[in-house]
């Protein structure tokens, strides 16, 4: 049973005008099994509440905690979070030349399991979980997302969270440039993975149609650096229908 | 600057010279300069015997070359190399396992060597140069290929610390003949490499890549020169670089040239140069002289920077250690060119090279 808790978190970012303030005191609470939709406009913050979970140097922390398990992930470096549990599936996921996908999965395996995954068994898992993905098996020879299109990068992404196991997932618009037989596929991966291993979801999107594949326990409207409206999944039908202009104005 | 427009009379030259201005002279032992005396040895040779290869030294009055050169110390190789090595493979015959040729010298003396390959007609081989120990060297290779032969040539630089090494390495491609030509350049304190290309037919292609990885102290300086001097020939040019340490110093120009009788030219050169450290400096400089607009393609891209910061990101998120992580970043950024030369062997020597200096630059 895992817990991530996010407190009043408030995050800025540095321009060339000087530091913008983007969140504006996140709170979010989010355990084993669970999973939390977060919904909002573009340019709300969503990816950079995700990406400041991760650690991602750009974003400067300008107030607030995140634990996970009691333990400070604002206190650890990038790797650190990913070993303490945290994975997060990219927006845009990014192209690493020369470095193949075999090599990094067996590098991030080796990495997260604190040991070399036996190579007979690692070899059938990858194998097993390629296939699950439709993936072409070939693309464990190819350059990490060099030359994938949006909707393989994505799968490549989900790959990852299924062989890396991670306590808590967080998805930022894992269903954007996706069609129908990969956004199922796709989906059907995270719930898989969900369901084997009982981890909890962040699941960040603006449209609602993923919601028909993966079932959100919660859903949280974001707008403007911060949590504006909670409920269950029928909040979710609501923004289908209205849409975020309310959140905007307000 | 073409090959041809400036057959200058042979001198010591200065660094007030367009083309020697980057080098620093002092370090060359006498190489360039007319008052030191070098002496002339055939210093590249093989244990192999392959059918098909035949190796020969020639007295060099019997091996003129062909091309002409604006290059000084080339002239002085012309010069003074008293044999010539000539390699030289059968028409209509395919080599199949890689032909290595051998530095044998452990000598700070400053020498020249003339080595000359040719390619009979339909033949196909690939040939390792390697460069290994410590040597003063100033150096020239001549290859012709003739029609429709395919060459892969490798120059490995795998020189001691306190090897110098100049050298002028230049292709004469015949009619639909395919040169694929990768230096890599790891070792040495001063290396500087002159690959130049030449055509003698249509539907003649090369392709030059390259690796170099700069070290303080050292000076690795790679200057190409491709003439599409006739009509619908090919040329790619690839090269990359690493610099890391003080007074790591790295040079590279390429200069294409499209003369106005070379119709159907398709040209593309890049280079890229990753700076792992302050104190390094890199020179880029890609140049391209066009003088007809009825080409296929013509292009050329140079960056010089620091490490992506989101591609680090990118495996450090999936729990890579940020060291782990700057070692698959480089380790990729060399492989895709070295992965291409379909040469495990020759492959896993430069990657355990690289990373050997990696953890001695501690990056
Ligand atoms: N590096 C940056 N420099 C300037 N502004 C940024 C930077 N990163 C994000 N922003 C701004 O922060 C806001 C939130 O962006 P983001 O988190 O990507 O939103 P979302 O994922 O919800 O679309 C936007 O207004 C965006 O322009
Ligand atoms: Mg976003």
């Amino acid at each position: 049973m895992s817990t991530l808790e996010i407190k009043n978190l408030q995050v800025a970012v540095s321009t060339d005008e000087g530091m913008k303030q983007i969140l504006r005191g996140v709170d979010l609470t989010i355990k084993s099994g669970e999973t939390h939709a977060i919904m909002g406009p573009n340019g709300s913050g969503k990816s950079t509440l995700a990406y400041s979970i991760a650690g991602h140097p750009k974003y400067t922390i300008t107030g607030g905690s995140v634990f996970l398990d009691g333990a400070d992930v604002l206190e650890m470096s990038v790797d650190e979070r990913a070993k303490a549990g945290l994975f997060l599936a990219m927006q845009y996921p990014v192209e690493v030349p020369g470095v193949s996908v075999s090599n990094f999965l067996r590098t991030a395996a080796t990495a997260i399991r604190g040991e070399a995954p036996k190579v007979r068994t690692w070899v059938g898992e990858v194998k097993e979980a390629m296939a699950a993905l439709n993936m072409d098996p070939a693309f464990a020879e190819r350059s990490v997302n060099e030359g994938f299109s949006g909707g393989e990068k994505k799968r490549h992404e989900i790959l990852q969270m299924e062989l890396l196991k991670p306590k808590i997932a967080i998805l930022d618009e894992t269903d954007s440039g996706l069609d129908v037989d990969a956004l199922r596929i796709v989906s059907e991966g995270v719930n898989r993975v969900k369901d084997s291993n009982d981890i909890g979801v962040m699941l960040i999107t603006h449209y609602t149609r993923i919601l028909r594949y993966i079932k959100p326990d919660f859903v949280h409207v974001f707008a403007a650096g911060r949590i504006v409206e909670e409920g269950g999944a029928e909040l979710a039908d609501k923004l289908e229908e209205k849409g975020y202009a309310e959140y905007i104005s307000a | 600057m073409t090959l041809n427009s400036n057959l200058l009379a042979p001198h010591t030259p200065t660094s007030r010279e367009e083309l020697w201005r980057f080098t620093p002279l002092a370090k060359l032992r006498g190489l360039h300069d007319l008052d030191v005396a070098l002496s002339s040895r055939v210093s590249l040779g093989t244990s192999q015997t392959q059918a098909g290869v035949t190796l020969t030294i020639v007295d060099s009055l019997d091996a003129p070359q062909t091309s002409t050169t604006d290059d000084l110390v080339s002239m002085r190789v012309r010069e003074l190399a008293t044999k010539v090595l000539r390699v030289e493979i059968s028409a209509n015959t395919e080599v199949s396992a890689p032909i290595f040729l051998t530095r044998s010298v452990e000598s700070l003396d400053p020498e020249v060597s003339r080595t000359e390959i040719r390619l009979g007609a339909n033949s196909r081989a690939t040939i390792v140069v390697e460069n290994i120990g410590s040597m003063t060297l100033a150096e020239e290779i001549e290859i012709h290929l003739e029609t429709g032969s395919n060459l892969t040539f490798v120059s490995l630089q795998e020189w001691e610390n306190d090897a110098v090494h100049l050298g002028h390495h230049h292709a004469i491609i015949g009619k639909d003949a395919t040169f694929t030509s990768t230096v890599i350049t790891l070792g040495g304190t001063l290396v500087r490499l002159l690959p130049t290309v030449e055509y003698a037919g249509a539907g003649a292609s090369a392709e030059l890549s390259g690796i170099y990885f700069a070290t303080s102290g050292q000076h690795l300086e790679h200057r190409i020169h491709v003439d599409h001097n006739l009509a619908h020939a090919k040329s790619r040019v690839n090269y990359k670089g690493a610099l890391s340490g003080d007074k790591a110093r790295t040079v590279w120009f390429g200069d294409v040239y499209i003369r106005a009788n070379a119709e159907g030219t398709d040209t593309y050169e890049v280079n890229r140069n990753l700076l792992l450290s302050d104190g390094a400096r890199a020179d880029s400089v890609p140049n391209l002289e066009i003088e007809t607009g009825e080409i296929v393609g013509a292009g050329h891209a140079s960056t010089t920077g620091r490490f992506d910061d989101e591609q680090l990101f990118y495996l450090e998120s999936r729990g890579i250690p940020a060291n782990i992580a700057r070692q698959l970043v480089i380790r990729g950024f060399f492989l895709e060119i070295v992965s291409k030369l379909g040469l495990p062997e020759i492959e896993e020597r430069v990657m355990n090279r690289i990373e050997a200096e990696l953890e001695k630059a501690s990056v």
